[in-house]
């Protein structure tokens, strides 16, 4: 709204207009919520509500879908099962009373350290990498600046499938797959994409002047780049690193035909937690839970940059 | 700082002229700096990038299998392109594929834009539904065809329940991702839930960047309503629809995660888009050289479609 316009300006919808929009909105809003909330209301059912017909909306939480996924269990007879002690935590409460014990900790908790590490390390490279560049190619003269700008974009337009033979190839070669490192290298190679485009809009927008006067201070460029550019583009490399993040921690074509075990994800993991007969819908559903509280934590965070960030720049406010 | 209009563009050549200056900048020159900042991130997509992409054009060529890396490799020319654009099954998972690009970016647009003509009229509280409304594109797309495979269950998702609660019909009678004929539906229902928010976005920029005073002219003028919003609103934000058509057409026509574990590609091959007939050829039958070769025709395509799309877009915005 441009200062001019007074709350009684022609083109103000009137208050009916606006109640019967947000309503529509609102109305999508509920019905887009209803899988996610689904989702987490699955995490906290027993196996048995889980999976009832009709679904059950109000049911007696239990945490046995969180200890699912934490734990691996293993069947026993009753009479072993009295012969143990008290049970080890409620975990074990929960498993006894289904004739079984916790039998030790399940690959969950690897995989997701394993989304963190390849997550924040492929991060904080392609962010590195990604303003030294960004800063180049808003300030210097380039040769061939467009073309070696629109190189780096076009990497982003390759299928992942596509990528995969070759790198899945290379990676054998060197001894790079299946390991964390070999994945942080990956991702930071689709992500310095994103940040060195992100980052030039950002450092685009700071004035020139200050770092031109600090030079004529005595500073050099470096120092210049710095202690004056770098302070100023402190927003613009926070939201760019959390959209890198974002993208390390969704992925999951490459994650699925790269990693087996040792360097797995999260996400090509929690879709095979089997249960006893079929998936363990309540283990899947909290696996899920807990591994999208960060995106919902950062998408709150990101609201003022979302926009720049799914297009890479082009559209910024 | 006593002329700011020469020393920007002093910057913009990045050749201080005062010598005074000159002398005073110590430490690397702007040439080497800008050298030694740029390069590592070209070095990074080479080898991991453009090294690749050589590597898959020459296997291509040839008859590589990556499951038997020591029997001999016998270059084959173009027999594999050949025999890639002569084969049904490819022309019927690029059928598929454009299918979907069509359809989900269609229903994506539609809803995108209608929903971000609703936030523009800023109704009470709309900030806060429209966070709420973004969230499904942040998620993890596999994890989402992981958790919509469980609301499409048959006897137990809330998908069948929902509809079966509305049309009457038995929840286990019908099977969203079993179905030949609903499966495809099954995909664009969810991409469309997951993407819708991302055109929206776009769009609602679009929408905002359009000046009040064009619609005060109009209503000087007396236009319509609907005349308003033909002759202003859409125009005016159409550069904007066509870049989120650009991102969603580019981001589908490699569609992968999601219908891998929706569907896998079935029932049969119904599902089969290019990315999943690519990673079948590739790491299921091994046939390196010929999904070599399938891969670079579908980067070209991308490539050439985004590039014509790109030239249509800057003709939008030049108007």
């Amino acid at each position: 709204m441009s200062a001019a316009n007074t709350a009684h300006s022609v083109v103000e919808p009137s208050t009916g207009t606006r109640r019967f929009a947000g309503l529509l909105v609102i109305l999508y809003a509920i019905i887009t919520m209803v899988p996610l909330v689904w989702i987490v209301l699955t995490s906290f059912k027993s196996p048995d509500d889980a999976i009832s017909y009709p679904p059950k909306v109000f049911f007696k939480p239990s945490l046995e879908g969180y200890c699912n996924v934490f734990t691996t269990r293993s069947r026993q007879t009753r009479e072993f099962i009295r012969t143990l002690g008290p049970p080890q935590g409620l975990c074990d409460k929960i498993a006894r009373s289904r004739n079984m014990v916790v039998a030790g900790p399940s690959n969950y908790v690897p995989r997701f350290i394993n989304s963190l590490i390849i997550a924040f390390g492929s991060t904080v490279l392609a962010v590195a990498l990604g303003t030294l560049s960004a800063y180049g190619f808003s300030r210097f003269r380039v040769p061939l600046k467009d073309d070696l700008l629109f190189f780096i974009l076009s990497t982003r337009m390759m299928p992942p499938i596509a990528v995969a033979i070759p790198i899945y190839l290379m990676y054998r070669t060197v001894g790079l797959s299946d390991t964390r490192l070999g994945m942080i290298l990956l991702y930071t190679s689709v992500n310095v994409s994103l940040a060195v485009w992100l980052l030039k809009g950002f450092i685009d927008e700071i004035p020139r002047e200050y770092e031109e006067a600090a030079m004529i201070d005595g500073y050099t460029r470096f120092q210049a780049f710095v202690k004056v550019v770098l302070p100023q583009a402190t927003t613009g490399i926070a939201a760019t690193a959390i959209f890198c993040l974002i993208f390390a921690w969704n992925e999951y074509a490459f994650a699925v035909l790269l990693t087996s075990g040792n360097a797995q994800t999260a996400p090509p993991f929690i879709p095979i937690i089997i249960g006893e007969g079929g998936q363990d819908w309540p283990a899947v559903a909290a696996g899920t839970t807990i591994f999208l509280v960060p995106i919902v934590v950062f998408t709150v965070l990101l609201r003022k940059h979302l926009l720049r960030g799914i297009t890479f720049g082009a559209v910024r406010k | 700082m006593n002329d700011l209009s020469t020393s920007s563009q002093i910057t913009y050549r990045a050749v201080p002229i005062r010598s005074g200056v000159i002398r005073r900048i110590r430490g690397l020159s702007d040439r080497t700096l800008a050298w030694i900042f740029i390069t590592p991130t070209i070095v990074l997509l080479l080898a991991i990038n453009i090294f690749p992409l050589v590597w898959t054009i020459y296997l291509s060529f040839t008859n590589y299998r990556a499951n038997r890396p020591n029997a001999p490799t016998i270059w084959l020319g173009t027999d594999w392109y050949q025999s890639i654009l002569t084969d049904p099954d490819i022309w019927a998972a690029m059928q598929v594929t454009a299918h979907f690009v069509v359809w989900t970016v269609l229903i994506e647009t539609v809803l995108g834009f209608g929903l971000a003509f609703l936030i523009d009229k800023k109704f009470r509280g709309h900030g806060l539904w429209t966070t709420i409304i973004l969230l499904p594109m942040m998620l993890s797309p596999a994890v989402v065809g992981n958790f919509w495979t469980f609301l499409y269950q048959p006897q137990i998702g809330l998908f069948n329940y929902v509809v079966a609660f509305f049309t009457g019909r038995d929840a286990s009678s019908f099977q969203m991702l079993g179905d030949v004929t609903l499966s495809p539906w099954a995909i664009v229902i969810v991409d469309a839930w997951m993407w819708t928010p991302y055109v929206m976005l776009i769009c609602l920029a679009g929408l905002r960047s359009i000046p009040d005073y064009i619609y005060e002219a109009a209503e000087v003028d007396r236009a319509s309503n609907w005349r308003q919003f033909w002759s202003i609103t859409l125009p005016m934000a159409l550069p904007f629809i066509m870049l989120a058509v650009l991102f969603r057409g580019i981001e589908n026509f490699k569609m992968f995660d999601m219908v891998n574990l929706l569907t896998g590609g079935g029932p049969g091959s119904t599902t089969e888009v290019a990315s999943i007939t690519l990673k079948r050829a590739a790491f299921e039958s091994w046939r390196t050289g010929y999904s070599s070769a399938f891969a670079i025709i579908l980067f070209v395509t991308v490539f050439g479609l985004a590039n014509i799309y790109v030239k249509a877009l800057n003709r939008v915005k030049s108007r």
